[in-house]
């Protein structure tokens, strides 16, 4: 069941060793609603990772508060799903091992999750991988690692963080319509911090601007394209219209 | 001008000995054996125990390649010439040794002749002797070993995990460390006796301040993007413990062990050295006393032996643990 996600009044403030306040993010208020994909945007410093870290409950707002469902989010939930810009991988395991990891914490029998790892990597593209240590995978296979660890917990939300970030250009593209695709078919809610507008427009329901830090919503731009998407919608006329309008937020924020 | 070259050459062969302690392979002990053997002249006893030792072939083939070098080439003649390097270089230090013998630098009871150790250490094994001391240095170095190491995980784990605990007992570490073990050997004696207590505990001590140091910066290195992600997924403290920060800190933890194998070992004979009643530091001093050279050289050959094995061990280990290091993408 995807989750709807309320943010209302959130702030998030910095204490500095000197014993100055740094306002980080906010105060934001905006909804989510269950099963859409919701792109940020911003300059960089404007508190997306910090958002991103409240919603996951791994550190406390200084004001507001953040829901999954109508419950308060006050520490980690493992209906939600977390991926940053490094995959995260841990050296010592195989990819089977690093997949099956969220299962395992989670108690969930050895041949279930070894079954549930093994559905998945074909889907990921890592169907010949599943014993190879991440220091042998290339950055893209690393992050479909990373990816596929987020979704074989069958999350109810996913919070993305530059997912992408750090791959080449094609890479990105090819994981990114991936994601597209297998996001096309489970429908989470996903909230994913990007800097790319291109991908931004090609996946999300909606894009959310961030102003610069403290970071607030400038604009809140719907995607009404059709799904499901594929490349070549990036090309026509309609897809490159709201892009404008997306790099127009941006440069007034 | 003859003066120099004299104090020269006493001065190049005792470089030579030093470089063969410190150069110790597993190969060494063959080819001492061989050399021995074949271009020496000595008993026929001696050539049979040198014989069987050499089918022995005690040490397994990990051990008798060198460590710390990298992999260089794949093509056989360079791995021959990289195996036979070290067979040469003691070959020349033997050679050396005969030769300062032959021209007798030093008298007898100083530098003996290499067959002369041979035959002291064939008669020590034959009688027991040797083996009676080294199973006891032997048991005080691994009882140290183990009770030093398992005392600076649970403390250095402590200490990498509270900051109150490190503020308070992290100056009384640096303190401590500071002062040599070797100094506070005999107050350890009083305390705790002349017998294997005694040698337990300086070895310990010996081995703890290293493995704590590690044990602090191994669990400290710990990825934080690592630790969220186990928050994330709500893992127990007990499986973060176990899932991330024992596999996380293992090539620190265990590149501490492999220092603390070798330092037990002098702990143990840093031990015996002030006080006991056996162990190869014991028969050292008992061996020296008597101007008994030979016995002394066979004594800390045995000890070099150890040491080295135990590292080996610890070396083996390692790569165990640590195979999927060796599995890194290069490019
Ligand atoms: N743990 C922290 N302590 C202090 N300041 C922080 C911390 N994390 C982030 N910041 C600061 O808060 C601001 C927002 O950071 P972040 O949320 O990472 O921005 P973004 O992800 O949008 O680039 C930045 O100025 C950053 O330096
Ligand atoms: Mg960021």
């Amino acid at each position: 069941m995807p989750a709807r996600i309320t943010v209302s009044d959130l702030a998030a403030v910095y204490q500095m060793p000197g014993g100055d306040t740094l306002p980080a993010l906010g105060p934001v208020s905006f909804h989510i609603e269950a099963g859409s994909f919701v792109c940020i945007l911003g300059p960089s410093g404007c508190g997306k990772s910090t958002l991103i870290r409240l919603l996951a409950g791994l550190q406390r707002p200084s004001r507001g508060q953040a829901f999954l469902n109508d419950q308060s989010i006050i520490q980690p939930s493992r209906r939600v799903g977390l991926m940053f810009q490094d995959a995260n991988l841990m050296p010592w395991r195989t990819v089977l091992d690093n997949l099956v990891l969220p299962l395992e914490v989670a108690g969930v029998p050895k041949p279930e999750r070894l079954a549930a790892a093994r559905a998945l990597l074909p889907a990921l593209g890592l169907a010949d991988f599943e014993g190879a240590y991440p220091g042998e995978l290339s950055g893209g296979m690393a992050q479909r690692v990373a990816l596929g660890r987020v979704l074989i917990q069958k999350p109810d939300a996913l919070l993305l963080d530059e997912p992408f970030g750090a791959l080449d250009a094609m890479t990105r593209e090819r994981i990114s319509l991936d994601l597209l695709e297998m996001w096309e078919r489970q429908r989470q809610t996903v909230l994913m911090v990007t800097h790319d507008i291109h991908e931004a427009v090609l996946l999300a329901d909606r894009v959310l601007v961030f102003s610069r830090r403290p970071g607030r919503i400038a604009a809140d731009i719907r995607v009404s394209l059709p799904r499901p998407r594929r490349l070549e919608d990036t090309y026509g006329a309609a897809f490159g219209q709201i892009a404008g309008q997306v790099r127009a937020a941006i440069s007034q924020a | 001008m003859t003066v120099w070259m004299e104090e020269g050459k006493r001065y190049c062969a005792v470089l030579r000995v030093v470089s063969v302690l410190c150069t110790w392979d597993g190969v060494f002990l063959r080819t001492l054996f061989w050399l021995c053997l074949v271009k020496m002249p000595c008993c026929s006893a001696v050539r049979t125990t040198g014989f069987l030792i050499m089918q022995l072939n005690a040490f397994p083939k990990s051990l008798t390649r060198p460590l710390a070098l990298p992999q260089v080439g794949r093509r056989p003649l360079r791995r021959l010439i990289r195996r036979l390097t070290p067979l040469l270089a003691l070959a020349l230090v033997l050679f050396g040794w005969q030769m300062v013998v032959l021209l007798e630098v030093y008298p007898a009871f100083i530098i003996p002749a290499p067959a002369a150790v041979l035959e002291k250490a064939v008669t020590v094994v034959g009688d027991g002797r040797l083996w009676l001391h080294a199973s006891t240095t032997l048991a005080a170095v691994l009882s140290g070993l183990v009770v030093g190491v398992l005392a600076a995980l649970v403390l250095g784990y402590a200490i990498a995990k509270s900051s109150l605990l490190d503020a308070v007992l992290s100056p009384l570490v640096v303190a401590l460390q500071s002062t040599p073990v070797v100094a506070y050997a005999p107050l350890l004696i009083i305390w705790f006796g002349s017998g294997l207590t005694s040698k337990i505990v300086t070895g310990a001590l010996i081995v703890f301040f290293p493995m704590l140091i590690n044990t602090v910066v191994g669990i400290r290195g710990v990825p934080s993007d690592l630790r969220d992600l186990m928050r994330a997924m709500q893992a127990t403290r007990w499986q973060t413990f176990i899932k991330l920060e024992v596999p996380a800190a293992m090539p620190v933890l265990l590149s501490g062990l492999k220092i603390s194998a070798t330092l037990a070992v002098i702990g143990a004979v840093v031990g015996e050295f002030v006080s006991a009643n056996a162990g190869l530091g014991f028969l050292i001093n008992l061996a020296r006393s008597q101007y008994d050279t030979p016995l002394v050289i066979v004594a800390v050959l045995t000890l070099t032996v150890m040491a080295r094995l135990l590292y080996g061990l610890a070396s083996l280990v390692e790569r165990r643990a640590l195979a999927w290091q060796s599995r890194a993408r290069r490019d």
